[in-house]
């Protein structure tokens, strides 16, 4: 018997209508935990050089390890393919209750490769699956779609993954839509590709735990603690001072700051609002955070709210909250993306307002911007005239619209839209999350160190002491950080290192980042981190985990996404932020900073994993490959810095 | 009219509104009542059990109560702050028309027991796990005919609904059959 995983994975042909349950080998589990860990080893065997639309690109979801487990805050399922719009490895994950009913259907990952004739759903009754006709979801709705599969199927406990019209036309800012939650970054349009709408899952098997009473009265205790932590969870949904995002971020096409948007007035009118439209705070499955909100909008069907989209909509639209609950009745049907889409609109209202895009382009233009949202939006998810070239994204859109409209897509980075945040001095620490990064999007990078110092030294001592998650050598950084001073480059590659190994761990085992990795940096009192995680893991599986065993898989979980990207011809070249991201830059410390994180990782100084890093990291066959294919020479020397969670700073 | 006694009862007390939808309740009563103790951790197992329906803003945590062989007509609705419930949203019998509350092996029943274990809990575990107290225990008072009928304990249940399954001559006779092998 395995423990908190099934050991089987679901194998789906699309193009042959084959369905197999494979069972795993247990030692990709020791290797890589399960999540993205084991489904991104499952990318690099079979198909690390798909084209994103090629039946042969594999698009799988997984159910986190610890997913189904009494450890609260676990139900994240990972999705994982290639990217059409970066060409690269595509990270995202959804909450909800998807992951959970899969693994009591007794499958940790579904993997689905092929392209389906037509429109079909995948319908997983435990042990019974099928792919079924779904031309009659076509054109159909996210929630819809699940609502139409509960009724068909008779049973309102299935739980439905879909994507909506935008993912049926393969627009690159789509999402997979479930319940409160979904996936975006890429993975929409390729479900769309393979002519998926849906997978539909219904699990009434038991999931085992290798020390069940003690994994149970440990949970049972940690639950109270996190449901009594103010500083986890996602904060947006109960927080009404919502300042920080309103004056700080950037308005429109990422280009304006309101440094005092933010008033008394505004924040009782928005919470008003807010209040008169809301049902209810609503979490995920074994979680007692409420980080979601159900509302109802006048005139517009209900929805549940998740994370950033409640500010998204109406920062790029210079518009108020009213103009986001209704616009997302709109778009979470429709399967977009709430970070990259409304960048994407904007984007296009500056190029007409600066006459790149004309009438002729746009015929019937409006001249409100929400009025314009729901005009482009239209265009966008039917790939309807201009809206065609822009459902590729405003990297390909600028390229193929050009006349000048490349120097308005000025916060995309490897192809992909950025959060739009531009600000003055440079942060070493973010540059370096920023550049290489491979997760896309930084709130899925950052998160163990704070973003700031806290001025008083006296207050600053308390915090590092009360600051459980932290390894001996973050809190010694962190209590000589100065207000205003720069990290070192040894810090910052440190920092940098720390933050990305949560997120990893958190993609292994199901575990959401705002109980976990991302929110230490905000009061520094993350639910789970580096010294706790591992006791809930070996509880759970049985394994024996030390907190640097498991930075160490971290590592290796890295170390693979890193060497898909690379096969995928990812070099140092793309690893640059938006140029505008700092007002102030200094290429030349940020090329030394690159430099050393390169060397901190044991990469090349083009970003490859070296053959002695793959070799320490149990990689050694992506080495041979890498030698073979002319991507390593096999001399290269350099190895990652080994670290322990007991290392002093240093100097 | 029989003589009136005092009885403690023990109940637990759902507010709907509070309920965020984690469904920790589930997967609490299945891993209690599992044997070994929280071995599995199945919501299918459960005897309590979340009704819901994202678009109405239902989440209603139900607790199975009684065993029936009949479905009832289950027409009646209700409208609750301008939502439409169904009967079935608050009814806790284990009835055919839907596969709430059994057994996903044997498909026999699974009552509501209060986690009463030896020794007892002091608050049935779901309530244990529910932090937004949308669930709460209640311990009261009241006054009840001392002749009261016991309520048929769970193996009970599970016998009543083998016997409409299988008639009960055929189970008597395979219990029999089954007592000969020892």
């Amino acid at each position: 018997m395995r423990y908190a995983e099934t050991g089987y994975i679901l194998e789906v042909d699309l193009s042959k209508g084959n369905i197999e349950r494979v069972e795993t080998d247990p030692r990709l589990t020791e290797l890589h935990l399960g999540g993205q860990g084991t489904a991104d080893r499952i990318l690099y065997d079979r198909c690390c050089e798909a084209d994103p639309f090629s039946p042969d690109n594999l698009l799988i979801f997984s159910a986190g390890l610890l997913i189904g487990t009494p450890v609260p805050g676990t139900n994240r399922t990972v999705v994982n393919t290639f990217s059409p719009q970066t060409g690269l490895h595509a990270h995202s994950m959804f909450g909800g209750y998807f992951g959970p009913e899969l693994k009591h259907a007794g499958y940790d990952k579904i993997v689905i490769r092929g392209k389906a004739p037509s429109l079909v759903y995948l319908w997983i009754n435990n042990d019974k699956v099928e792919i079924r006709d779904a031309a009659h979801l076509k054109g159909k709705g996210a929630q819809e779609t699940a609502r139409l599969i509960k009724e068909e199927l008779r049973d309102p406990r299935v739980q439905v993954a879909a994507i909506g019209l935008a993912g049926e036309n393969k627009v690159f800012v789509s999402s997979i839509e479930h319940s409160n939650s979904s996936a975006s970054r890429g993975v929409g349009p390729v479900m769309g590709d393979k002519m998926l709408k849906a997978i539909a899952v219904r699990g009434t098997k038991d999931i085992y735990v290798a020390r069940p009473e003690e994994l149970w009265n440990l949970c049972l205790k940690h639950s109270k603690d996190i449901y009594n932590n103010p500083k986890v969870g996602d904060w947006m949904a109960v927080e009404w001072d919502d300042s920080f995002h309103h004056n700080n971020f950037a308005w429109g096409n990422a280009r304006v700051r309101i440094k005092d948007y933010w008033s008394p007035e505004l924040q009782d009118r928005w919470m008003n609002y807010t209040l008169s439209i809301r049902d209810r705070l609503q979490g995920c499955y074994n979680c007692p955070k409420h980080c979601h909100l159900v509302v109802k909008p006048p005139g517009k069907p209900r929805y549940i709210l998740k994370c950033y989209g409640k500010d998204t909509w109406h920062q790029a639209a210079f518009k108020e909250i009213d103009f986001t609950f209704d616009i997302l009745a709109t778009t979470q049907e429709y399967g977009l993306d709430n970070y990259s889409t409304p960048q994407l609109i904007a984007f296009t209202i500056e190029l007409y307002d600066n006459g790149i895009l004309t009438d002729k382009d746009l015929p019937g233009f409006p001249s409100d911007t929400g009025e314009r949202f729901y005009y482009l939006i239209e265009k966008i998810v039917r790939r309807e005239g201009i809206g065609d070239v822009l459902a590729d994204g405003v990297y390909a859109a600028a390229r193929a619209i050009g006349n000048g409209a490349e120097v308005y897509d000025h916060n995309t980075m490897k192809k992909f839209e950025q959060l739009p945040l531009k600000l003055g001095m440079i942060n070493y620490h973010y540059f370096l999350m920023y550049a290489t990064g491979e997760k896309m999007n930084i709130t899925q990078i950052e998160g163990s160190y704070p973003q700031d110092a806290i001025r008083d030294l006296e207050k600053r001592k308390e915090f590092v002491d009360n600051w459980l998650a932290a390894p001996r050598r973050f809190k010694e950084y962190y209590l000589r950080w100065e207000p205003r001073q720069e990290a070192t480059i040894d810090e910052s590659c440190n920092i940098v290192d720390w933050n990305e190994a949560m997120h990893y761990v958190d993609d292994a085992i199901g575990l959401c980042a705002f109980v976990s990795s991302f929110r230490g940096q905000f009061g520094g009192k993350s639910a789970y981190h580096i010294f706790n995680i591992p006791t809930y893991i070996n509880l759970a599986t049985g394994m024996d985990l030390t907190p640097d065993d498991l930075w160490q898989i971290s590592r290796r979980n890295r170390n693979l996404v890193r060497a898909i990207n690379v096969r995928r011809g990812m070099r140092r070249v793309d690893e640059a932020p938006p140029a505008d991201h700092w007002k102030k830059r200094n290429p030349e410390k940020e090329q030394e900073t690159l430099s050393a994180y390169y060397r901190f990782k044991g990469w090349t100084q083009d970003g490859i994993p070296t053959k002695p890093t793959l070799d320490k990291l149990d990689l050694g066959f992506i080495a041979e490959d890498f030698i073979k294919m002319g991507i390593l020479t096999g001399e290269e020397t350099e190895c990652y810095r080994e670290t322990s969670v007991n290392d002093p700073a240093g100097e | 009219m029989g003589e009136l006694v005092k009885k403690k009862v023990r109940t637990i007390k759902v507010d709907i509104d509070k309920c965020n939808g984690c469904r920790t309740c589930e997967m609490a009563c299945a891993a209690f009542h599992a044997s070994p103790r929280y071995s599995s951790l199945n919501p299918y197992r459960s005897r309590i059990r979340m009704i819901i329906n994202e678009q109405n803003d239902e989440w209603v945590a139900v607790r199975a109560t009684d065993y029936s062989k009949a479905e009832c007509d289950g027409r009646r609705t209700y409208t609750i702050k301008g939502r439409e419930f169904s009967e079935c949203s608050f009814c806790g019998t284990i009835c055919p028309a839907r596969d709430l509350f059994k057994e996903p092996d044997s498909g026999l029943p699974l009552k509501c027991d209060m986690c009463e274990s030896d020794p007892p809990l002091e608050v049935p575990m779901c309530v244990q796990a529910c932090q937004h107290e949308a669930l709460t225990y209640e311990e009261k008072e009241v006054w009840v005919e001392a002749e009261e009928q016991v309520k048929p304990a769970e193996m009970e249940l599970s016998l009543k609904s083998l016997i409409d399954k299988y008639g009960l001559e055929k189970l008597a006779n395979t219990v029999a059959r089954m007592a000969q092998k020892g």
